[in-house]
This record gives structure tokens, sequence and C-alpha cells, in this order.
């Protein structure tokens, strides 16, 4: 375990640089932190973040990467969030995707509700699910350079694509998105009909 | 809906047929014994993708994104399957996703497995808390017209319906008791 905590990430810095030159991406933020780090890096009508419904980010993104094939998807997600839908990993993985990226922010806590461990915390590797559903695994980054490349996979390698990131658990300050999901909905509609 | 194989009774091609009509191409599913023909149409179906699901709440999420790319999807599971549904549908609610979901009753008229009854009866009360649309086809002729005023109200409301279909309009499933002698 040590080794992997020597490799941590900054989780505000990884989704800046993943949502970096972002083209035409099409992005669903998991609730809590990776909703927050996303709206941190910019809020885009393009960028669908989640309050509620823990559980369905990675299928919220299947459900976009099958009705927009041409279009390149990316799931932001926690560890907490992750575990509670593992079951989509496989319904996920039968659909075989070719425009879906799966990116977990994984800092082994409950985050929103006083960080308590995940299951991670205690050895389970989420990568070797997906990877062992079917998913094509981008080894977890150990550096800057590692999250650029892993930001080109998501842009151009066939998936579909599952990645860890191992992040430091840290609370942050908050930076919200809009909080309307009637609003998130039609603004995001509206943005891909343009 | 004179054509042949499409008699009054045949619901689920008629089911089918609706979907079809309504611009449906995301068909997701656990699968029932009541839906068994309605799934083997979606799948043979160019142009509509049938997806199975490890559990419902996953169907929530996947009618979510296909909503906002673009794409009209229906929810195919049994009574006991909305069970798994309730918090998916706050995130559906507060989003205004449409929602169509298909319920193929168990827990009612000669249910033999006690473990279906307790929310096979639920099954309206919880869908109507959430602020789902819910209708109730008792009898064959009945289910087609109830999926298409729920498609409309879905796609053209961007409402949250649900058909509940009767265990006697599907048939019961025996599991024999043993009677003592």
């Amino acid at each position: 375990m040590s080794a992997t905590t020597a490799l941590r990430l900054r989780r505000r810095e990884v989704v800046a640089t993943l949502l970096t030159a972002r083209g035409d991406l099409l992005v669903v933020a998991g609730l809590g932190a990776p909703a927050w780090d996303c709206a941190a890096a910019g809020d885009h009508p393009l960028t669908f973040p989640l309050w509620g419904g823990m559980g369905l980010a990675a299928m919220t993104g299947l459900g976009l990467a099958l009705s927009r094939p041409r279009r390149r998807v990316l799931v932001v997600t926690g560890d907490g969030e992750m575990l509670m839908g593992l079951g989509s990993l496989a319904t996920i993985a039968a659909q075989a995707p070719p425009n879906l990226a799966i990116v977990v922010l994984d800092n082994e806590r409950y985050g929103e509700t006083g960080m308590q461990p995940t299951h991670t915390a205690h050895g389970v590797d989420l990568a070797a699910v997906a990877q062992a559903c079917g998913f094509g695994v981008v080894p977890t980054p150990a550096s800057h350079a590692d999250v650029v490349a892993l930001r080109g996979s998501i842009h151009h390698d066939g998936g579909p694509l599952f990645s860890v990131v191992k992040v430091h658990a840290e609370k942050l300050p908050l930076v919200l998105p809009p909080r309307d999901g009637a609003l998130l909905n039609d603004r995001f509609r509206t943005a891909l009909q343009e | 809906m004179s054509e042949p194989g499409a008699s009054s009774t045949d619901w689920p091609l008629g089911i089918h047929r609706a979907l079809t009509a309504a611009g449906v191409s995301l068909v997701a599913y656990v699968p029932d014994a009541g839906h068994k023909r309605l799934i083997e149409l979606c799948h043979e179906t160019p142009g509509m993708r049938a997806i199975p699901l490890t559990s419902e709440e996953e169907g929530v999420g996947l009618a979510g994104g296909a909503w906002l790319g673009g794409a009209r999807s229906a929810l195919l599971m049994q009574s006991s399957g909305v069970g798994n549904l309730m918090n998916a549908l706050g995130m559906a609610r507060v989003c205004r996703f449409p929602m169509v979901v298909l319920v193929t009753m168990r827990g009612e008229d000669g249910e033999t497995n006690p473990w279906q009854v307790p929310v096979g009866r639920a099954v309206q009360a919880l869908l109507a808390e959430m602020g789902v649309e819910v209708t109730r086809a008792d009898a064959p002729e009945a289910v087609v017209p109830a999926v298409e005023v729920a498609l409309r109200h879905a796609f053209e409301d961007e409402a949250m319906t649900a058909v509940l279909i009767a265990q006697k309009v599907i048939g019961v499933k025996h599991f024999p008791v043993e009677v003592p002698r």
C-alpha cells in the first residue's frame, strides 16, 4: 500500500488536465467531489454533474455513449460512487461501447460523509474488476505526464476504457455546479443540438 | 392491428410496434418470463438495441443518459424489480428525464411464491409516491393502449410513466406445494 500512497495525485489538477482541450467530449460527473472537481475546471453545458443518483454515473455515461456514437463520453466519478454501481461495469462491458471511458478518482474515502474508508481502502481493486468485466484498463497514472496520456486515450483509443487515479484524501473548497436537474438536462440537450 | 400475428391478445407484439412507432431505440431490461417474447422481438429488431441490466436501477441512469444524447428508451422488469428503482427515480424526477417502465406483475392472482408478494402489492403506491404516472392493464386488450399513452406522456410531456401488466394477463408460474396426507 505504501507504493500507491506515494503515487497519489491532486484531484483538481487531474480533472483540470483531463478536461483541457476537451473538444467535443461529453462528460458525466458522479455525485460529490468529482462533480465539484469538474465545476472547478469550468462549468460547461456538456458536463452533466450528478447531485444524487449514487451509483448511476457510469450508466448515465452508457446511455450517452449509445445515443451519441460519434462523440466521446467521459464519466468522472469517485470510488464510493463506482462501488455502488459495480454491476453496471458488467452491463457496460457487455455492450462494449467504443466511445466510453470511465475515470475513477480513488481517495479510498467517502469524502462527503466524514472520510470513512471505502472498500478500496481495504484492497478492493476497481480496475481489476473492470478488466475482468471486459474493459480496457489504462494503468493508474503516476505523474502529470501519465494524466496527459490518459486524456489522449480518452479522446482517441477504442473503449470501453477504465482507469483508476489514486488521489489524496483532501477536503477542498466547494465549487458547485448548477443544482437544478431540469436546467442541467435542458442546457445539455440544447448544447448538443447546436 | 389486424395484420397476421397482431391479434389484440398478442400484446408483446403490440408493445413492440408501439415502441417502434414512438422512436424508442434503446430497450433496457431485467428479464421476466412475462416479457420473454417482447425481449426477443427487441433483440431481433435492427435499429433497436436491447440491453440486459444486472439490476433495475441501472436502467434509470441509462434512460437519463440516452435522453441527454437525444435518444428515447424504455425499461422492462417484473414487479419485484420496482423495489430496486426508488432512489434512481428521484434522479429522473429532479432532472425531468422521461421514463417508460413496463412492469409484468407478480404476487397477484394465484401467485405461488410468497416472496413475490410484498413488493408486488406495493408497486403501484411506490411508483406513484415517486411521481410516476401509473396505469394498470388488467386485460390483454388493455395493454397496448396503455403503453401508447405512457409513451406519449413520457416523450411529449417529459413524464415518468409506468404500465403494470396484471399477472392474470401473463399467466401464473407454478411452484407446486406437496399436500401432506
